[in-house]
């Protein structure tokens, strides 16, 4: 075939020839364009096959018996009635799945199916599987479990007493441990007490965050199947498949090799899917006894038991500043309530403190933050993981230092910038876009002529923060790559990218098919993006910690570049031309200096294959270890290639006759290092943004308690827990600043998770412009507002009468 | 027990043989196998199984299928028209709309809905329009664009592609990732 065959049919996608020498000094072709998706059709078409979608011929639906009782040992199961019921096929309990887990290596915690005690209402006892869900539902009814009550743990600080410690939650993992204590972490970082003296103003408080849940539109699922040939296929709606399959091997002790996990598309994760949950390991051992395809669906109930969302937290925060505004000391001391097991925890009590440390210079910190079991659904890693109940209590320590010094707080902010360098806790800082986020939104939300000047009632609130862009080290220790990518180039001009990123509706399969495009010079539609299959992709962790993007960006990166430098140099060859001549863009391989000089890239591909054979290559990406943090024990938790920054503002109106909070508009700036689609990065701000807002006025994860219906969910539905309709929302205005970090791709940092964290903050300080009162207790829905605008005029009348 | 039905769907006149208790939803995926429609809490509470009958969207998790006999039915797989997207389709993808998409099947419908009703909503018409329905990855800012998008080619007859780049003055790749539209709209392009 000779190349100029191609051409009719290449001039639909490739960009038009006159255009080439626009690009032909240097620029991007795709990345920085508000492009469609690579699955935006699928989603919008209905295409798009998500767990709960895939039906299996001879399928068998399963359901979990959950526990009634908070916490309580199991006397007895007797599943008897339900295996003689018609279409049952089998019943499990936790004898027959014995092995212990936990996301964490250090924290195996959990059971699939409860072993001797049950640690939470809604715990998994059972599980039957029947030929459909209404037969595995009657049968459900059937299984008689006797328990023996234990006493039970709602409040953290009572599960830390010494008569809670008899009867541990879990037992202790040091002989003479309270085990109700998962882990403290107490960390100091220059002379905090000396500091504190110094400062010309210590402001003290007290904040309270009350714990809140991911609730994706789409509920967990899983489906097992166990091929002739002994290998197990799992799919699952979980955000990190390669962990899942570790786990999944493990438990039931299988060869790892002959596990399979495939991740559908995803109905929305925000950290509520990055980790094992009970289903998969029922429907895989299930599957492995029966021999025939398995499902789970969670009912929507389940999904709030099965949770993981955010700690709720107690903080107690001192910070002291010197008069002139620097920030001498921090000094926080946070309770962590984790409910019934591990999860993440252990890496969510370093980052309820080592997170905090920046965009500000601060000169001390110290933190001590002690995670407690209770007897309520278990907490984990929800967007922003760990680090958005302490940005809460800081920011507003912040607000409040700077009205003791009299200073406005956006300008407070600015004085303290730390710029790149090294936090207080020693994290390396390489770009900081953080003063032009604040300039951003001060200048769009008209700061200087509103800010204390509004009328009673309505009212501005500023605040910052910092998060990372991937973790420094994996969950498991271990030298190898954390990502890593797969091109196969083929001579129609096709490119076919194989990367392990678990797409959750962040846009990482199209970030990949970007970076592709910008490499290999050809369209978007000529890029197929497969992902998240262990059987056809390389590894990579999972989508968790904002990841993604600068990682497996990264090995998609350096493989395209590899496959891509084969190219350019056969071009080169071809024309007699030095291979940097050559550049690959919009459809095209072109001479930069001379763009008439050109062919369509599928002829191109057909050159490098005649010379090199079959193309395709491979890239990766690990973090770097030297010099980016600190070398004391716990140093490498938070640690991360690139930071990002967000500023936020916010408006609001507080109505003091109801207590009812609007906020009418929030102004995000966020520095993601460079964007590779401003749509996607748009989407991830507004998305944070609206997170955070619903976070601080609707939402709350809350517990019955009484003797009867202690630690049963107060509202496990999503008509009772106030997720916001499209009526709920403020405006949100998104502004990108592009910092361009040296580690990233292209420059670019995350954007998924760090916009979030202000949104809480700038809503307290805005109702504290708006009517003068402090309310340092989350949520703002209207009995507490209302409550705290009475308590405040009952202290302003006995004032008055004094 | 199981009773044979006659349901209008996308179109098509079809029989199924349904469990009595059915909800439409589970005719919808689990007998006919039109899994595009979603269920979020199979309650009536985010509205990720809207559907449309003659029309209107209604919810199909809470509906016994009885109710939806003598009236056309119309799912997410049913908007397009032949192989063409419907302007929503296609102001979803180039707003970036759909984040995960789990939403997005009953969103379309809603805002199909409204559209037919109406081919100038305001903002707010349409943020009452899709009140029903929960989105938990975009806080609807880029969804309520789509469906002004949308709106504004059905009244107009321009290609959503031409009013986004018109909105975000930026010159979209106009020729990448074309809709399989645009290939039989403009065969010899």
């Amino acid at each position: 075939m000779r190349s100029e065959d191609l051409l009719p049919l290449q001039e639909r996608t490739a960009d038009r020839p006159e255009t080439l020498s626009e690009i032909a000094g240097g620029g991007f072709r795709m990345i920085g364009g508000r492009n469609r998706g690579v699955d935006g059709f699928q989603k919008s078409t209905g295409k798009a096959i998500y767990t709960d979608d895939i039906v299996l011929p001879g399928m068998l639906h399963a359901k979990i018996l959950r526990s009634t009782e908070p916490h309580a040992r199991i006397q007895s199961i007797d599943a008897s009635a339900a295996l003689a019921l018609e279409g049952v096929h089998d019943v499990i309990t936790g004898r027959d799945i014995p092995t212990a887990y936990g996301i964490i290596p250090w924290t195996p915690d959990e059971h699939a199916l409860a072993v001797e005690k049950v640690r939470f209402v809604g715990d998994a006892v059972a599980c039957v599987a029947a030929v459909d869900e209404d037969t595995a539902n009657a049968a459900l009814d059937l299984i008689e479990v006797e328990y023996e009550a234990l006493p039970y743990y709602l409040d953290p600080e009572k599960a830390l007493t010494l008569e809670a410690a008899e009867t541990p939650i879990h037992a202790p993992r040091k002989p003479g441990g309270n085990g109700n204590i998962l882990k403290r972490v107490q960390l100091e970082f220059g002379p905090v007490d000396e500091k504190m003296s110094e400062a010309d103003v210590v402001v003290e408080g007290e904040y309270y965050f009350h714990g809140t849940t991911h609730a994706p539109i789409e509920p967990h699922c899983a489906i097992a199947r166990l091929n002739q040939d002994g290998l197990l296929v799992v799919w699952s709606a979980t955000q990190v498949p390669h962990y899942l399959h570790r786990e999944i091997a493990r438990v039931l002790g299988l060869d790892v090799a002959k596990v399979r996990v495939v991740q559908p598309a995803v109905g929305g994760a925000f950290g509520g899917k990055s980790e094992p949950f009970d289903l998969e390991f029922c429907v895989a051992l299930l599957a492995l006894r029966t021999g025939r395809p398995v499902k789970i669906l969670y009912t929507r109930e389940e999904v709030f038991y099965s949770h993981r969302g955010r700690h709720p937290m107690k903080m107690k925060y001192r910070v002291g500043a010197s008069e002139n505004g620097r920030i001498l000391a921090v000094d926080a001391e946070t309770i962590l309530d984790g409910g019934a097991y591990a999860s993440f925890g252990l890496v969510t009590t370093y980052y309820s403190g080592q997170l905090l440390t920046a965009p500000y210079e601060i000169e001390s910190y110290r933190f001590d933050s002690t995670r407690v079991y209770t007897n309520k659904a278990p907490c984990g890693p929800k967007r922003g993981h760990g680090s958005v109940q302490p940005r809460f209590a800081f920011e507003i320590s912040l607000d409040k230092v700077a009205e003791r010094l009299q200073m406005d707080p956006i300008e407070f902010r600015r004085g303290v910038f730390m710029g790149t360098g090294r936090t207080v806790n020693e994290f390396r800082v390489q770009s900081n876009g953080f003063l032009e986020c604040l300039e951003a939104v001060e200048k769009a939300s008209g700061w200087k002529e509103k800010y204390g000047k509004m009328p009673y009632g309505r009212g501005l609130g500023v605040a910052g923060s910092c998060y990372i862009s991937g973790t420094n080290y994996p969950i498991y220790p271990n030298p190898m790559p954390q990502a890593a990518v797969q091109v196969q180039v083929e001579r129609s001009g096709r490119v076919t990218v194989l990367h392990g990123a678990s797409e959750i509706g962040q846009g990482s399969d199209s970030t990949m098919a970007y970076i592709a495009c910008e490499e290999l010079g050809v369209p978007l539609d000529y890029v197929r993006v497969f992902s998240a299959d262990t059987d056809l992709v390389p590894v990579d962790l999972g989508a968790y910690s904002s990841r993604e993007t600068i990682m497996v960006g990264n090995a998609c990166l350096m493989a395209c570049r590899r496959v891509g430098d084969l190219v350019g140099g056969s071009v080169a060859a071809e024309w007699e031309v030095e291979p940097s001549r050559v550049r690959l863009a919009g459809g095209w391989a072109f001479d930069v200096k001379d763009t008439e000089r050109r062919m369509p890239i599928a002829a191109a591909f057909q050159l490098a294959e005649a010379e090199h054979g079959t193309l395709g290559a491979v890239g990766h990406y690990n973090t770097p270890k030297e010099g980016v943090h600190g070398d004391y024990r716990g140093g490498t938790i938070g640690a991360s290639p690139a930071y990002s920054f967000t500023a936020h503002v916010a408006d609001v109106e507080v109505d003091p006759d109801t207590g009812f909070v609007d906020v009418r508009t929030i102004w995000v700036a966020h520095d993601c290092g460079r964007a590779l689609n401003p749509v996607l990065v748009e989407g991830q701000i507004e998305g944070s943004a609206y997170m955070g807002h619903a976070e601080a006025v609707l939402e709350e994860q809350e517990y019955m308690v009484g003797e009867h219906e202690g630690g049963l969910h107060n509202a496990p539905s999503l008509l009772d827990y106030r997720i916001p309709t499209s009526m709920d929302c403020p405006e949100f205005v998104p502004f990108i600043v592009e910092s361009n970090d040296p580690e990233g791709p292209y420059g670019a940092k995350e954007a998924g998770e760090g916009p979030l964290h202000p949104s809480l903050p700038a809503i307290a300080n805005a109702i504290y412009d708006a009517i003068g009162i402090r309310i340092d207790s989350l949520p703002f829905t209207p009995p507490r507002v209302w409550q705290a605008i009475r308590d405040a005029e009952a202290v302003k009348m006995a004032e008055e009468v004094a | 027990m199981k009773d044979v039905l006659t349901l209008q769907v996308n179109g098509d006149q079809v029989e199924v043989g349904v469990p009595t208790h059915y909800t439409l939803l589970e005719t919808l995926r689990y007998v006919l196998g039109l899994t595009g429609s979603k269920q979020g809490c199979d309650k009536g509470d985010c509205g990720a199984c809207t559907v449309l009958l003659d029309g209107e969207a209604h919810l199909s998790c809470i509906m016994p299928v009885y109710e939806a006999l003598g009236h056309e039915i119309t799912t997410v797989e049913g908007l397009a028209d032949g192989p063409y997207p419907h302007p929503l389709q296609d102001a979803f993808d180039l707003t970036g709309a759909a984040q995960c998409g789990f939403c997005t099947p009953g969103i379309l419908c809603s805002a199909h809905g409204l559209l037919a009703e109406n081919r100038s909503p305001s903002r707010q018409e349409i943020q009452q329009a899709l009140s029903g329905n929960l989105c938990r990855c975009t806080g609807y800012t880029k969804i309520f664009e789509a469906v002004e998008v949308a709106a504004e080619s059905l009244r107009t007859g321009m290609d959503p592609r031409d009013i986004v780049a018109e909105r975000y003055e930026v010159a979209l790749p106009s020729r990448s990732m074309q809709p399989l539209s645009d290939l039989l709209k403009e065969p010899h392009a």
